[in-house]
C-alpha cells in the first residue's frame, strides 16, 4: 500500500511535467482569450479596443463556419475509417506465417516516417496532377480521361494521402494486439470448424476493441490539427477548408487576429467536445 | 618574434581590411523564384565586396508571405531584409513599418527605376523598396501553331482575337491546349488574372463608397468569359494550375497560348528548359472591344527593410547591390543577357545588347501600358490592377479566388460563384469597418 | 499433406502481404527512383521506371543550393533534444502514476492529452509575441522547448501504460529482500522499463523530426530544421519534380533510416496499453 511518504514522492515527481503543461495550455489560451475580445487587426495599428461578443458572433456567422466544421469531421472519421480497416486486414495478414515478414512489414511502416510537407507534395505533384502525375499517365495507358483529383474528388485526394501516412501506426499497434491473442484458442475454435469469418467476428475483433480505440483516440488528436497536407495540396479550395485551415485563413492571411482567436476557441470546444466522447470511450476500455 | 606569431599577425591583418570593422551576417528573406535563386548563387559578390555574409531564407511564395506578414506584424525582427511585392509596399510603409530608401547613393542612380515601378513601391513619395524585378502581364504564343491554324496574333489584341486562336490551335488528341491561365486559388494566382480581366471588360472590385462590386453585369460578363474560354480550350486541372504549373505545361509544348507574368518570357525563351524555345511570339495582353483599358498587371518583387533591424546599413548595402546597374551586368556575363532581371531599370532597356532579347520591347511596352493609379473604366477608391492595396484585400482576394477555381472545376455555376465572392467581400469589408 | 496445406497457404500470404507492402511503399520509392532522373525524364510520357541514365545532378543542385548539413543538424538537436528533455521530465511522472496510482491518477493523464488539442493556428500568434519577448525566436533552444512540450503528453502516457505492465510483485520481493528505493529503481526497474523508454524515444524522435508547422513559423535561417528545407523546393518555377524528389529523399532519408534500423524496438513498446 501506498504510504503518505510515496504519494508525497509521487507528487513530487508529477509536478515537473504538470507544472510546464499547465503553463503551455494557460498562458497561450489567456492571451488567445483575451483577443478574442478585441478588435485586433496587425495591419490596421493592431489593438484597437474591446469589442464584446462580436469576434464570436461573427466566426460563426460566416458562410464558411458551418461547412468547415462538417469538412472537420469528414475527414477526421474518413481517415479513421479507412486506416482501422485496413489496419486491421493488414495485422491480420501480416500475423500469418509469410516469408520476409520483416521486409514487409519494413515496407508497410515507411509512410510513418515521411513528413507530412513531403507526402503531400509528392502525392499532388507526382501521382495526382492532371497531366503529368503518374494516376494520369495509368489512366490514359487504360485509355481513360485522367482524373483532377484535387479539385473533382479534393476531400478524398486528402483523405487518401492522410490515411497513406497514419495507416502504418494503426497496423502496427493492431499487430501488436493480435500478437498478443492467445493462438491456442484460434486452433481451438479452427478445430471446431468454425469458419474464418466467425473466428473474426468472436475472437478477433473483440480482442482488438482496446487496441482500436486507442488507435481512434491517438489519430484524432492528430487528425484534428492537420494543416501541412491541406495548405500543400489544396490551400482549402474545394471544399477542403477545415476548421484549423479556416482559422489560419482568418489570422494570418486576413491579419484579424481577434477574430481568429475567437476561431481558435471555438476549435478548442470542438476538440474537447470530441476529447470528452473519446475519454469516455477509452476510460471505460482502459479500466477494464 | 616567432615565424608563427608574425604570420598570425599579418593574417589578422589582413582579415581586418578585408572583411572591414563592421562584418555582419544578414538575414535575407525570398521567394524560390529562378531570379531569386540565381541571386542567392551570386551572393559570393557581395560578400566580396562589402564583407558581409548572408544567410538565405528561401521559401515557397505562400510561405514566404506568411512568414514575413506574421514577423513583421509582430514585429519579430528574424529578418533584414524582406522581398514583398507591390501589394505589401504602400500598406506596411504607412504604418511605419519599413524603412525609406530615399538615402540611397547618387551611384546607385534611383532615377533610373522603370517610373511605373517606382511608383509603385512608394508611399507618400518616398521609396520604400527597390524592383528586384518588374513585370507586367502579355500574351505568349506559339508562333508555329498559329501558322498551323492559319492564324496570325496582332500586337494588340482584343479578346475576340484570342478566343479565336485558342480555338484554332487547341487539338486535344495531341495534348495541345488552345489556352493555358491560372486557375489555381489564391489573391497572387488566379485572382490576379481574374481582376485583369474584369478590368477590361470594364468592372470594378469597389465603388467609391466601397462597395464591392461583384454583383454588376461586367463582372459577370468578364467570369463568364475568363470560365469559358479556360474550361472549353484549356488544360485538365486547369482549376489548380497557378504560375508555375502553367509554366510547365508551355515549356513541354502542351500550351498554344498563355497569358502570364512577362518574365515567363526568359525562361520559355531558354533552350535548356523549354521544349519551344525558339516558337514563341509575344503580343500585349488584350481588351475587350470598345474598353479602352487593356488587361496589363503591374508587379514587382522588391527589397525592403523592416524597421527596427539592428543592421540597416548592411541591408541597404545589400540592397544597393541586388537591384544595381552592376548587377545586371554580373548576371548577364554570367548567365547572358536573357536572364537578367527585367523590368527594374529604364538604363536595361536602352542597352542594345538588351534590345537584341527578343521579349525586351514587349515587356517595356506592357508595364509601360499599365497604369496603378488609374486600373479601371469607372473611378475606384483604391490603387492597384491586379489587387487591391487594402490590408483585407489578401483574404478577400483568396476567399474569391476559391470560388472561381471551384467554377473551373465545375463545382458551381459562373452567378453561385459571383454571389458567393460578393457576400464574402461584403463581410469580410464589413469586418473590417469600413 | 498438412504440409503441402501450410505452404500453399504461406505462398498465398506472402504473395499478397509483397504485393500490399510493395503498393505501401510505392509512393517513397517513386520519389526516391523521381530523385535520380534529369528534369525532362521526370516527367515523362510513359513513365521511366529503372531504365533511364541514373544522375546525381539533382542531389549537386540541391546541396550547391542550401547547406543540407545545417538543416540536418539542426533536426537532429531539435527533434533528439526535445526527446530527451521530454523523457527527463515524463519518466518521473510516469513512474509515478503508474506505481502511486490515485483517484486522480487518469484524470490527470486524459488533461494531459487533452492539452494536445490545442490548435496550433489558433495560439501562433500569442506563442510568437512570448517568444519575441523571451528571444526565442530562430533559436534551437525556444523549438526544442515547444517540439518536447507538445509531445510530452504522448510521452508521459506511453511510458504509463508501459511502466503500468510491469508486475508489481517483483517489487514486492525486491523490498522483502531489504533493496532500498535506489537499488529497486536501478536494479530491477530500469532493466525491465528500458524497451519502453527505448520505443517512446523513438516515437518521439519521429514526430518531432516531422513537425511542419512550429518549426516552419518559428524559425528563419539559424535553427531552420529539414522541413524548412523542404518549403524552398515546394514549386519553384519551372519544372521541379526530380529536385523536389531529391529534397524530399534527403528530408526523410535519415529517420527513415533510423526507423527501419530499429524498427524492432519501436514496434515492442507502441503498445498505449493495447495489449492486456
Amino acid at each position: 500500500m501506498a504510504t503518505q511518504h510515496s504519494r508525497s514522492a509521487a507528487r513530487f515527481m508529477m509536478a515537473p511535467a504538470v507544472i510546464l503543461l499547465l503553463g503551455w495550455m494557460l498562458i497561450p489560451l489567456t492571451m488567445t482569450l483575451i483577443f478574442s475580445f478585441k478588435k485586433y487587426l496587425p495591419l490596421r495599428g493592431g489593438d484597437l479596443g474591446w469589442v464584446g461578443f462580436d469576434n464570436y458572433v461573427r466566426f460563426v456567422s460566416s458562410s464558411a463556419f458551418w461547412p468547415s466544421v462538417q469538412t472537420t469531421l469528414i475527414i477526421v472519421g474518413g481517415v479513421l475509417l479507412i486506416t482501422i480497416i485496413f489496419g486491421v486486414l493488414l495485422s491480420i495478414l501480416l500475423d500469418q506465417p509469410m516469408w520476409g515478414q520483416g521486409i514487409v512489414r519494413i515496407l508497410v511502416i515507411a509512410p510513418f516516417f515521411v513528413m507530412p510537407t513531403v507526402s503531400a507534395l509528392v502525392w499532388k505533384n507526382m501521382f495526382m496532377d492532371p497531366v503529368n502525375g503518374l494516376f494520369a499517365h495509368l489512366w490514359k495507358a487504360f485509355g481513360a480521361q485522367p482524373i483532377e483529383w484535387l479539385s473533382d474528388l479534393s476531400l478524398f485526394s486528402i483523405i487518401l494521402i492522410v490515411s497513406w501516412q497514419w495507416l502504418p501506426f494503426a497496423t502496427l499497434i493492431l499487430l501488436t494486439a493480435i500478437q498478443s491473442l492467445d493462438s491456442e484458442q484460434l486452433e481451438a475454435a479452427e478445430m471446431d470448424g468454425a469458419p474464418p469469418l466467425s473466428r473474426f467476428a468472436f475472437i478477433i475483433l473483440p480482442h482488438l476493441s482496446r487496441a482500436i480505440t486507442i488507435v481512434v483516440l491517438i489519430q484524432t488528436i492528430f487528425l484534428l490539427a492537420i494543416f501541412a497536407e491541406i495548405f500543400v495540396t489544396t490551400s482549402g479550395a474545394f471544399g477542403t477548408r477545415t476548421l484549423t485551415y479556416l482559422i489560419y485563413q482568418r489570422v494570418l492571411e486576413s491579419q484579424n487576429v481577434g477574430l481568429g482567436s475567437a476561431g481558435g476557441v471555438y476549435a478548442i470546444i470542438l476538440a474537447n467536445i470530441v476529447a470528452i466522447f473519446l475519454m469516455r470511450i477509452v476510460g471505460k476500455n482502459l479500466d477494464t | 618574434m616567432s615565424l608563427k606569431n608574425a604570420l598570425c599577425a599579418v593574417t589578422a591583418l589582413t582579415l581586418i581590411t578585408t572583411t572591414g570593422a563592421f562584418a555582419e551576417t544578414i538575414t535575407i528573406a525570398t521567394v524560390n523564384n529562378g531570379d531569386m535563386i540565381r541571386m542567392q548563387g551570386l551572393t559570393e559578390d557581395f560578400t566580396k565586396k562589402t564583407g558581409h555574409d548572408v544567410e538565405w531564407v528561401t521559401l515557397e511564395e505562400n510561405v514566404l508571405r506568411q512568414r514575413v506578414t506574421q514577423d513583421i506584424a509582430a514585429k519579430g525582427g528574424q529578418f533584414d531584409v524582406l522581398t514583398i511585392g507591390m501589394y505589401e509596399t504602400p500598406i506596411w510603409a504607412g504604418n511605419e513599418w519599413l524603412v525609406s530608401l530615399d538615402d540611397l547613393p547618387a551611384s546607385y542612380d534611383a532615377d533610373d527605376i522603370l517610373p511605373a515601378m517606382r511608383a509603385g513601391l512608394s508611399h507618400d513619395g518616398s521609396l520604400y523598396a527597390a524592383p528586384f524585378y518588374g513585370e507586367s502581364s502579355m500574351i505568349m504564343y506559339r508562333t508555329d501553331l498559329m501558322e498551323k491554324a492559319g492564324l496570325t496574333m496582332p500586337d494588340a489584341p482584343t479578346w475576340s482575337d484570342v478566343e479565336a486562336a485558342a480555338k484554332g490551335m487547341t487539338d486535344k488528341d495531341n495534348e495541345i491546349y488552345g489556352i493555358c491561365l491560372r486557375g489555381k486559388a489564391g489573391w497572387g494566382e488566379n485572382m490576379a488574372f481574374i481582376t485583369t480581366v474584369a478590368n477590361s471588360f470594364g468592372a470594378r472590385w469597389f465603388d467609391e463608397n466601397w462597395k464591392p462590386q461583384l454583383d454588376t453585369p461586367e463582372w459577370k460578363e468578364a467570369v463568364s468569359f475568363y470560365n469559358n474560354l479556360l474550361t472549353t480550350y484549356g488544360p485538365p486541372g486547369a482549376s489548380t494550375n497557378g504560375f508555375n504549373e502553367n509554366l510547365a505545361l508551355f515549356q513541354q509544348g502542351k500550351c498554344g497560348m498563355w497569358i502570364d507574368a512577362t518574365v515567363a518570357a526568359s525562361f520559355v525563351t531558354n533552350p535548356d528548359d523549354s521544349t519551344v524555345a525558339d516558337k514563341v511570339g509575344f503580343a500585349l495582353a488584350p481588351n475587350k472591344e470598345g474598353v479602352d483599358k487593356r488587361s496589363n498587371w503591374l508587379w514587382a518583387w522588391a527589397l525592403a527593410i523592416p524597421a527596427g533591424t539592428q543592421k540597416e546599413a548592411a541591408a541597404k548595402q545589400f540592397i544597393e547591390w541586388a537591384t544595381s546597374k552592376d548587377y545586371i551586368e554580373l548576371v548577364a556575363s554570367k548567365e547572358g543577357w536573357a536572364n537578367v532581371p527585367p523590368g527594374a531599370r529604364t538604363s536595361l532597356y536602352q542597352n542594345p545588347e538588351y534590345q537584341k532579347v527578343p521579349f525586351a520591347a514587349m515587356t517595356l511596352e506592357s508595364i509601360n501600358a499599365a497604369n496603378p493609379d488609374s486600373p479601371t473604366v469607372k473611378p475606384v477608391p483604391y490603387v492597384g490592377i491586379q489587387y487591391v492595396a487594402i490590408p483585407e484585400w489578401a483574404g478577400i482576394g483568396t476567399a474569391a479566388g476559391q470560388e472561381f477555381s471551384a467554377m473551373v472545376a465545375g463545382q458551381q455555376t459562373v452567378d453561385e460563384a459571383l454571389a458567393k465572392a460578393q457576400a464574402n467581400t461584403a463581410e469580410e469589408m464589413e469586418a473590417a469597418g469600413y | 499433406m498438412a504440409r503441402s496445406v501450410t505452404t500453399r497457404r504461406k505462398t498465398i500470404n506472402t504473395l499478397a502481404a509483397w504485393a500490399i507492402g510493395l503498393l505501401i511503399f510505392f509512393p517513397i520509392l517513386w520519389t526516391i527512383l523521381t530523385s535520380f532522373k534529369t528534369e525532362a525524364q521526370a516527367i515523362n510520357d510513359p513513365p521511366l521506371f529503372f531504365f533511364f541514365d541514373w544522375t546525381l545532378e539533382n542531389y549537386a543542385v540541391v546541396q550547391e543550393r542550401s547547406n543540407y548539413m545545417r538543416y540536418l543538424w539542426n533536426s537532429v538537436i531539435i527533434a533528439g533534444g526535445s526527446t530527451v528533455l521530454g523523457l527527463i521530465i515524463a519518466v518521473p511522472a510516469a513512474w509515478s502514476m503508474a506505481f502511486v496510482p490515485s483517484k486522480r491518477t487518469k484524470d490527470i493523464l486524459m488533461w494531459m492529452l487533452s492539452t494536445k488539442m490545442l490548435p496550433a493556428v489558433g495560439v501562433l500568434y500569442p506563442i510568437y509575441l512570448v517568444f519575441i519577448e523571451l528571444g526565442l525566436l530562430d533559436t534551437r533552444v525556444g523549438l526544442t522547448i515547444v517540439l518536447m512540450l507538445i509531445n510530452l503528453p504522448i510521452i508521459v502516457w506511453m511510458l504509463y501504460t508501459y511502466f503500468k505492465e510491469i508486475p508489481g510483485e517483483i517489487l514486492e520481493a525486491a523490498r522483502m529482500d531489504g533493496a532500498t528505493l535506489k537499488e529497486e529503481i536501478l536494479y530491477i526497474l530500469t532493466p525491465m522499463a528500458i524497451p519502453g523508454i527505448a520505443s517512446t524515444l523513438l516515437l518521439n524522435i519521429i514526430l518531432a523530426w516531422n513537425e511542419a508547422f512550429w518549426t516552419l513559423n518559428l524559425t528563419a535561417a539559424k535553427a531552420a530544421p529539414l522541413t524548412a528545407f523542404i518549403a524552398s523546393y515546394s514549386s519553384p518555377e519551372g519544372l521541379f519534380y526530380a529536385k523536389l524528389s531529391a529534397a524530399s529523399t534527403m528530408a526523410i532519408a535519415p529517420i527513415l533510416i533510423l526507423g527501419w534500423f530499429s524498427q524492432k524496438q519501436l514496434v515492442r513498446g507502441l503498445t498505449f496499453g493495447a495489449v492486456k
